[in-house]
C-alpha cells in the first residue's frame, strides 16, 4: 500500500460567533470568518508495509491528514494518492481497503454482542463467509476475545472494547490502516495487548500502519519511522532517533525518598522540583544512561519508588519549533 | 441490490433486537402512540357526529383519506429514524463513521433502525383505513385495492423525501428546521380531511411544493369514482403517486449535495 | 415559602431563555391552528345550525388552545425523571424542605415559563391576523385571567402527581406515556369539548381535565356566562386540591419505598 502525498492544502473557514443578543442579531447578516489553515503544504510517503508514527500536538492538523487519506474529506489543493487510487473521488471502493480505529469512538453497536458488530460488518464489506471465518478466528485467538464476543458493547471495558475495534477494523482484511489514538485511557496491560498485536499485523500480514498519537512510547514501542506535523507543515520526516536528537536529550528521573529530610546530590542529573520526599531530577540519557544513574542513585539513597520519564511531546516539539524559527 | 436488501435486514433485526431488550417501556410507547393518534380520530367522527356531514363528504370518505395517510406516514416514521437522528449524529463526528464504510450514506441511514414502537400510529391509522373500506358505498375492486397501496407507496415516498431534505439542512446549519416538523405532521393531518375543503392557497401548496394531493388526494378521489368520470382526474389519481417516488429521488439527489458539501468542508 | 418562590423563580428564568425555540415552535403551531380553523370553517359551511358555539368562537378557542399548549406539553419533570432513575433523588430527600412543594414549584416554572414564552407572541398574532376575538366582556377577561391562574395550579398538580407515580418505575412509565393521550384530547386541544356529542358531556364535566383548557377558554368567549364562573373555578381549585393531596399522599408512600429498598 503505497501512499503519495504531495502538497496537500486545506483551510477551514469557521464562523465566529458574537456574544450578546445584537451579537447574534449581526451574525445573521454578517457572518466573520476565521480561516485557519490546517495542512499548508504537507508531502510524505509511505511505501507499503511501514509502520509509521504520525504526532504532532492538537490541533497540528494529524487528524485532517488522517481524513483527506480515509477520503472523507476533500483537500483544496495537492496531490493524494492511496495504492494509486485518489481517496476521495471513489470513496467506496477506497473505504473498502482501508480499516480505520479511533481511539476515542467505538465503530460498534452499542447494545449489541461484539459478535454481531462482527457480522453486520461482515456483510458491508461483502466479505466471503470462509474468509470471515478464518480471519476472525486469527484475531480473537491474536486479541484474547473469546470471552467477549456474546458481551454487548456497551457492557466491555475501555481495553476489551479497543480490542474489539482492532478486530472490527481487520475483519476485511485491508492493506492499510489508520489508528488514531488507539491506546488512549487504556491500562497497562491493554496498551501492552496493542501494541503487540499492532506490531504481529504489520510485520506479519504487511499492514501498512499509520498511527496517530500523542503517546510517546507507544511511537517509541513500534515505529521505526517519525512524521511530525506541527501548524499544518511537516517538521520532521525520518527515524525516531533523528528526532530526540535534534533536540538536547533529556530525560527526568523521579524518585521518593525514604527519608523525607533527605536529599539527593549527583554530578550527572539535576533536580528540578521538590515536594516532600519526592524529587525530580533531570539528566542526559546521551551522557548517563538511566540503568546507571538510578543504580547509583540507590546505591546512595534509600528510596521508597522510582519512575523514569520521557519529556512530554509537546516539549521536544515545541523546542524543535522554536529552533525552526530561530 | 438482493446483497443490499439482505444488508438491510440484518440491519434491522440487529435495531430491533436492541429494541426489544426495553420491553416494558415498548409496550406503554405503542399503547400511548396509539391513543394519541386515536384521538384524532375520536374527534373526526365527533364533528361528524354533531354536523353530519363535510362540504359532501361522508365519515367513511374521509376515513379513507385519513387511514390512507395515516397508515403510509407511521411506515415512513418508523423507518426514517436514521435521518431524523442525523443532525446529532453530525455534531457528534458520528458521520465519518458512515463514510469510512463502503456503503452509501443514505443507506446507512434508511437501514439505521426500525422503530416499532411506531406501530402505535400504523395499528391505528389501518383500523381507521379498514373501517373506511368496509363502510364506504362505492364498490372497492381489486384495481381500486391495487392502488390504494400504490397511492400509500407514493405517501410513503413523499414523507421520506420531506425527511431526507430535512437532514440534508443538517450539513449547513445546526438549527433543526422547524419548518420539516410542519410539513410532515402538518401534511399528515392536513391529508387527513379531502384537500377540497381548505383554501386555495393551501391546496396550490400541498399540490405543487409538497405533493400530497398527488399521493393521496387524487387517488382517493380515483377511489371513489368522486371525479368527473372520463376527466383529468380521473385517469390522473391511478398513477400521481408516482410523483411521490419522484420527489423521494429528487431529495436523495439534494442530499448528495448535502454529502459533498461536507466533506468539502470538513464537519 | 420563600425556599419555593426562589425555586421556581430560578427555574422560570432558566427557561425563559429558550427565546429561539420558542419563535421556532410558532410557526408550526399556526400552521396547526390555521388547518383546524379551515376545518371548522368546512363543517360550519355545512350545517351552521348544529354547532354549539358560532364560528367567531370557536376560532377564538382554537387561538386560546394554541397559545397555551405548553401547559400540556409534559410527561413529567424530565430534571426528577434523570434523579429517579440514577438514583440520585435520595439527595433530594436530604434537604430540609417539603419535597412535594419543592416539586410542584419546579414543575410550575417548567409549565408557565414556556407557556408564556409561546402565548405572548401566539396570542398578538393570532389577534391581530388570525381572527382571534378580544374577550366576551372586560368582565369575561378577568374571569378568564383568574380562571388560567388556576388552571396552571392544576396542571402543576397533575404534572407532579405524574413525577411522583416514576417512584413506582412501570406504572411510572405507564402514566407518562398513557395519561397525555387522555389529557389533550378531555381537556378540549382536540375539538371544544362542547362537541362531543350530548351523551359523553356528564363525563367530561365530571373529569379534571376541562379545566386545564375548556373552562377558561369558555369563559373567555363567552361561552359560559356570568352566573356560571364561579362553578367553574370552583371546579378547577376543588379538582387541584384533591390532585395536591392525592400527590402528597402518593410522595409519603414513595419515599417511604425509597427508603425501604434503599433508593
Amino acid at each position: 500500500m503505497h501512499i503519495v502525498v504531495e502538497d496537500l492544502v486545506k483551510t477551514f473557514r469557521i464562523a465566529e460567533r458574537r456574544s450578546g443578543l445584537l451579537g447574534a442579531l449581526a451574525g445573521v447578516v454578517r457572518r466573520r470568518h476565521r480561516t485557519v489553515r490546517a495542512l499548508d503544504g504537507v508531502s510524505f510517503e509511505i511505501g507499503a508495509g511501514e509502520l509509521v508514527g504520525y504526532i504532532g500536538p492538537n490541533g497540528a492538523g494529524k487528524s485532517t491528514t488522517v481524513k483527506v487519506l480515509a477520503g472523507i474529506l476533500v483537500p483544496d489543493s495537492g496531490r493524494c494518492e492511496v495504492a494509486g487510487r485518489v481517496p476521495w473521488k471513489r470513496r467506496i471502493e477506497h473505504v473498502r481497503d482501508i480499516g480505520v480505529v479511533f481511539g476515542q469512538r467505538t465503530q460498534l453497536w452499542w447494545d449489541l454482542p461484539a459478535v454481531e458488530s462482527f457480522e453486520l460488518l461482515r456483510d458491508i464489506y461483502r466479505v466471503p463467509a470462509g474468509d470471515y471465518r478464518r480471519t476472525l478466528d486469527e484475531l480473537v485467538g491474536l486479541l484474547d476475545l473469546a470471552p467477549l464476543l456474546d458481551t454487548p458493547v456497551r457492557q466491555l471495558s475501555l481495553g476489551q472494547r479497543m480490542r474489539c475495534d482492532l478486530a472490527a477494523a481487520l475483519l476485511h482484511s485491508p492493506r492499510l490502516l489508520y489508528l488514531d489514538e488507539p491506546t488512549i485511557g487504556l491500562d497497562a496491560v491493554s496498551k501492552l495487548a496493542v501494541r503487540d498485536f499492532i506490531r504481529e499485523r504489520n510485520r506479519s500480514r504487511g499492514v501498512t500502519v499509520l498511527l496517530t498519537t500523542h503517546d510517546m512510547d507507544d511511537i517509541e514501542a513500534l515505529c521505526r519511522r517519525v512524521i511530525l506535523i506541527h501548524e499544518g507543515g511537516i517538521l520532521h520526516d525520518g527515524p525516531l532517533d533523528a528526532l530526540r536528537a535534534r533536540v538536547r536529550p533529556e530525560r527526568r528521573l523521579i524518585v521518593d525518598l525514604a527519608d523525607a529530610n533527605g536529599g539527593i546530590d549527583d554530578r550527572e542529573a539535576e533536580v528540578v522540583a521538590r515536594e516532600g520526599r519526592r524529587v525530580t531530577l533531570r539528566f542526559d540519557p546521551a551522557r548517563t544512561p538511566a540503568a546507571e544513574l538510578i543504580a547509583r542513585i540507590a546505591s546512595r539513597h534509600a528510596l521508597r519508588d522510582l519512575f523514569v520519564e520521557n519529556p512530554p511531546i509537546e516539549e521536544v516539539i515545541a523546542r524543535i519549533y522554536a529552533e525552526a524559527r530561530a | 441490490m438482493r446483497d443490499a436488501a439482505r444488508l438491510y435486514v440484518r440491519y434491522i433485526s440487529a435495531s430491533m433486537r436492541s429494541q426489544m431488550q426495553y420491553r416494558a417501556s415498548f409496550v406503554f410507547q405503542t399503547i400511548g402512540q396509539f391513543l394519541i393518534c386515536g384521538i384524532d380520530f375520536v374527534a373526526i367522527w365527533a364533528l361528524f357526529a354533531r354536523f353530519g356531514g363535510l362540504k359532501g363528504w361522508s365519515l367513511p370518505e374521509v376515513a379513507l383519506f385519513y387511514g390512507m395517510v395515516h397508515t403510509a406516514f407511521a411506515v415512513t416514521d418508523a423507518a426514517s429514524r436514521g435521518f431524523d437522528h442525523f443532525p446529532h449524529m453530525v455534531k457528534h463526528g458520528e458521520f465519518d463513521r458512515m463514510l469510512l464504510r463502503p456503503r452509501s450514506t443514505a443507506f446507512q441511514l434508511a437501514a439505521y433502525t426500525l422503530e416499532l414502537r411506531r406501530v402505535g400510529r400504523f395499528g391505528q391509522g389501518f383500523a381507521v383505513l379498514v373501517y373506511a373500506l368496509c363502510a364506504v358505498e362505492v364498490e372497492i375492486t381489486a384495481a381500486k385495492l391495487a392502488l390504494i397501496l400504490f397511492a400509500m407507496a407514493g405517501s410513503f415516498c413523499m414523507f421520506y423525501g420531506l425527511l431526507v431534505l430535512q437532514a440534508t439542512a443538517a450539513f449547513w446549519t445546526t438549527e433543526s428546521l422547524e419548518l420539516m416538523n410542519t410539513v410532515t405532521y402538518g401534511g399528515t393531518e392536513t391529508g387527513s380531511y379531502p384537500l377540497s375543503i381548505y383554501h386555495d392557497w393551501f391546496r396550490k401548496f400541498f399540490t405543487f411544493v409538497v405533493p400530497l394531493a398527488c399521493v393521496n388526494y387524487y387517488p382517493a378521489l380515483a377511489v371513489l369514482d368522486r371525479a368527473e368520470p372520463g376527466g383529468f382526474v380521473a385517469t390522473f389519481g391511478w398513477y400521481s403517486p408516482a410523483v411521490g417516488l419522484a420527489f423521494l429521488l429528487v431529495s436523495l439527489r439534494v442530499w448528495k449535495l448535502g454529502v459533498r458539501h461536507y466533506r468539502s468542508t470538513g464537519s | 415559602m420563600r425556599a419555593y418562590a426562589a425555586v421556581f423563580g430560578a427555574r422560570f428564568r432558566a427557561l425563559l431563555q429558550y427565546r429561539a425555540a420558542a419563535a421556532a415552535g410558532l410557526g408550526t403551531q399556526v400552521f396547526w391552528g390555521l388547518i383546524r380553523v379551515m376545518i371548522f370553517g368546512a363543517f360550519y359551511a355545512t350545517a351552521p345550525q348544529a354547532a354549539p358555539m358560532s364560528f367567531p368562537q370557536v376560532v377564538t378557542y382554537v387561538w386560546l388552545g394554541q397559545g397555551m399548549i405548553r401547559l400540556l406539553i409534559w410527561r413529567s419533570d424530565p430534571a426528577v425523571e434523570g434523579m429517579i432513575r440514577t438514583g440520585t433523588v435520595a439527595y433530594e430527600l436530604v434537604r430540609p424542605v417539603d419535597l412535594y412543594w419543592l416539586w410542584f414549584s419546579r414543575s410550575a416554572a417548567n409549565l408557565t415559563a414556556p407557556t408564556l414564552l409561546r402565548a405572548v407572541p401566539m396570542y398578538a398574532l393570532a389577534g391581530l391576523v388570525l381572527g382571534m376575538e378580544p374577550p366576551a366582556s372586560p368582565a369575561a377577561g378577568a374571569a378568564w385571567a383568574a380562571s388560567v391562574a388556576v388552571a396552571v395550579l392544576l396542571a402543576t398538580s397533575m404534572c407532579t402527581l405524574a413525577s411522583i407515580s416514576l417512584l413506582w418505575t412501570i406504572s411510572g412509565e405507564g402514566v407518562s406515556r398513557l395519561l397525555p393521550a387522555a389529557v389533550w384530547c378531555l381537556s378540549g386541544m382536540v375539538i371544544p369539548l362542547p362537541f362531543f356529542p350530548d351523551w359523553a358531556q356528564p363525563v367530561l364535566r365530571a373529569l379534571p381535565f376541562r379545566g386545564m383548557m375548556d373552562l377558561p377558554f369558555r369563559i373567555y368567549i363567552g361561552h359560559l356566562g356570568a352566573g356560571d364562573w364561579a362553578g367553574a373555578l370552583g371546579h378547577q381549585a376543588a379538582w387541584a386540591a384533591g390532585l395536591v393531596l392525592l400527590g402528597r399522599w402518593a410522595l409519603c408512600r414513595g419515599q417511604r419505598r425509597l427508603v425501604v429498598q434503599g433508593g
